[in-house]
């Protein structure tokens, strides 16, 4: 590295709190003390919200977002790191719900086993299916992706020993415990919580972990190598990044936390059938991914905030005055769309309109406004 | 064929060739989709997801046509076509105008987003109960030495071949047709040569909403036909796209009849010979043959190679 002027700090202190006069300073991911002022009030969330006033719908709600956001990041890494379109992640994270049912419900082996074993059951799957993505470029991934997602469904619905066929499968009695901790209904200094509260810690603690993951990998070797893939592939591979290696990589992981959601969504909603993850669970992740910010970590969990928000909303309030036109909620009702053809087209909606008009997303707009603030008085 | 030979000595004659009749029939319905797929690709270099949803908008324009409104069915076939290509006029004027020169991956995207929007306003408008489109021609059997074939699938076929001409004779002799393959080879090029890339993707769009149309009407015929699942039906039809190499007429209309083929094939067979692929194998078939082939010829049977320059 290039040494820069300015090594050291000089005397009397920063000139400013954003000066960066290291490479380690720019890769830092939590630069200054605002970003570790927030990270307390996570913590402070975090602890507070689940043991306080948000009931139990809402922290299921939460935990949906949660386990969202960790699927959302892997496609990130694929989509928005690497410049890979993928339409299969719904097959991934079936991958993870089936694997949670057979290997955790059924077969009960313990948290710590099935958990991995799922993650790694989809990280090889990726891998298998990865050099596909190195064989066909751009237009061709997306459809044998789509090809995958219907592949998908066709096992799960006659593989019936270990998937319980079309009429789906419980997931009741997995075991949810790590060491002492056991998160189906955690014992904790004296208290008891109830499986919501158990499971909002379980899954915001494995979204954080997710989310470190990732970062700390996006600015990796390998993070770097995938950029460089999406930027332009063909300089990458002559400066020396093996694009074989990089493109399967990225697959691959980005299977292993579609698993990781599939395990947590099968065992927050204790069942899975072959319908669950089908193409729209596919279009899900990707509108997640484009809504909340391709090329970002916490675009993905903004996305995932946004997309369960919005779902949330149109159920929550389908019967009320001013949507119930739109909305169908029974057979005699006369509303427009159903409740599931209005998330539908909204999502088609959503990505259609983020992509004409910021293609960055959410993300984009919170950097802009956080630009402004720091550029101030001479923002532009 | 040897290793065929008790295979086909299991169903009778007659069978067999009905079968690879109906297979046919069934691939010159994948293959009109196909071409509307191709001709989109060929003009802008775009893979349109929204082509399923064009086709599901052709089937129920024609019902609502025929039976809400009842006009002639021929004349109905027409105003969905009509229907159809100002649709993709509009939908490329209004959205894909915009992104020309973005990244493929984002107007793949917008055009899955389309696809996600009209497929749930048709399932809204229409409803999700499967709707007959009461045509003239189901029923209506003619009988060639043993083998029946109906009057829908002569028509899907006979309709596959005009409009495969009709691309062929559009692309070789037509000044649009000239103009839209200047265009896909060097758009700055042939902007130099004063060719309106405007005017070359906006009726691209609109025969793609056409054919698409008329694909749509092929798939409603017979008995309560018309469904919101015929969206997800038409993206079937991606395989044989890529199976012809997707900027080929010609290898789309193959590519559609092998997938049709092999469809009709696997559900002849699924019963006797492929009981370890579960129930309904030839769902899946497609997009199976598609993925082998792909890894044998990544540029499908009939596609140009890629030439990557620095």
């Amino acid at each position: 590295m290039a040494a820069l002027p300015l090594r050291s700090v000089p005397a009397g202190g920063r000139p400013s709190r954003q000066l960066v006069l290291d490479y380690r300073d720019d890769l830092r991911i939590f630069p200054d003390r605002w970003a570790r002022f927030g990270l307390v009030v996570l913590a402070f969330l975090y602890i507070w919200l689940p043991t306080q006033e948000v009931s139990d719908a809402g922290l299921r709600t939460l935990s949906t977002i949660a386990i969202v956001a960790i699927g959302a990041i892997g496609l990130n890494l694929l989509t928005g790191y690497t410049g890979q379109v993928s339409l299969g992640h719904a097959f991934f994270v079936g991958v993870g719900s089936y694997s949670a049912a057979y290997l955790g419900a059924a077969q009960e082996w313990p948290f710590l086993l099935y958990m991995p074993a799922a993650i790694l059951l989809g990280v090889f799957l990726g891998a298998v299916i990865g050099p596909f993505a190195l064989r066909l470029r751009g237009h061709y991934l997306v459809i044998v992706t789509l090809g995958l997602v219907f592949l998908g469904m066709h096992v799960f619905r006659n593989w019936t020993s270990v998937t319980g066929g079309n009429r789906g499968t419980q997931i009741r009695g997995a075991d949810m415990s790590i060491g002492p901790l056991d998160f189906s209904g955690l014992e904790l200094f004296g208290s008891t919580f109830t499986r919501e509260q158990s499971m909002f810690f379980l899954v915001w603690a494995l979204l954080a972990l997710a989310a470190l993951l990732a970062k700390n990998l996006v600015r990796s070797r390998m993070g770097r190598a995938m950029q460089a893939v999406r930027d332009r592939d063909l300089s990458a591979e002559i400066i020396g990044v093996d694009l074989a290696r990089t493109k399967v990589g990225a697959f691959a992981i980005s299977s292993g936390f579609a698993a990781c959601a599939g395990v947590l969504s099968g065992l927050q909603i204790r069942f899975a059938s072959p319908d669950d993850f089908d193409l729209f669970l596919s279009i899900e992740y990707v509108a997640i991914v484009i809504i909340g910010g391709a090329g970002t970590i916490f675009g993905a969990i903004l996305g995932a905030f946004f997309v369960i928000g919005v779902e949330e909303f149109i159920s929550h309030y389908s019967r009320s005055e001013w949507l119930g036109p739109v909305v169908r909620t029974g057979p005699g009702d006369s509303g427009f769309f159903s409740v599931g053809e209005l998330n539908a087209v909204l999502f088609g909606g959503f990505i259609v309109v983020f992509l004409l008009f910021e293609p960055r997303g959410l993300a984009a707009l919170w950097l802009r406004a956080k630009a402004w603030f720091l550029t101030w008085p001479f923002s532009y | 064929m040897n290793a065929l030979a008790p295979v086909l000595a299991s169903v009778s004659g007659t069978d067999f060739i009905q079968n690879l009749v109906s297979g046919l029939a069934l691939g010159s319905k994948y293959a009109l989709i196909a071409l509307g797929f191709v001709v989109v690709f060929r003009a802008t270099g775009v893979i349109n997801f929204a082509n399923g949803a064009f086709v599901l908008v052709g089937a129920y324009m024609t019902y609502q046509f025929f039976q809400t409104w009842e006009i002639n069915f021929y004349l109905s076939i027409l105003l969905a076509m009509a229907f159809g290509f100002l649709l993709g006029v509009v939908l490329e004027a209004l959205v894909l105008r915009r992104l020309v020169g973005e990244a493929p991956f984002t107007v793949i995207m917008v055009t899955i987003g389309l696809l996600f929007v009209m497929d749930n306003v048709v399932t809204a408008v229409w409803g999700a109960t499967n709707l007959d489109l009461g045509d003239p021609w189901t029923g209506n059997v003619v009988e060639v030495g043993g083998v029946r074939m109906s009057h829908r699938d002569l028509w899907a076929m006979a309709f596959t071949a005009t409009v495969l001409a009709a691309f062929l004779a559009f692309f070789r002799f037509s000044s649009m047709g000239l103009a839209m393959r200047a265009t896909a080879a060097d758009p700055e090029a042939a902007l130099a040569q004063g060719i309106s890339a405007r005017a070359v993707y906006r009726v691209a769009w609109g025969i793609a909403g056409l054919v698409a149309a008329l694909a749509g009407l092929t798939f409603a015929t017979g008995n309560a036909n018309i469904q919101p699942t015929l969206g997800l039906i038409a993206l079937a039809a991606f395989p044989a796209m890529i199976l012809g190499g997707m900027d080929s007429p010609l290898g789309a209309v193959i590519g559609g009849i092998i997938i049709g083929l092999v469809q009709q094939m696997t559900e002849l067979y699924a019963f006797e010979y492929l009981e370890w692929a579960g129930r309904n194998p030839q769902t899946v078939a497609p997009y199976v043959v598609m993925i082998i082939i792909l890894l044998v010829r990544p540029y499908g049977l009939f596609g140009t190679p890629e030439v990557r320059r620095v």
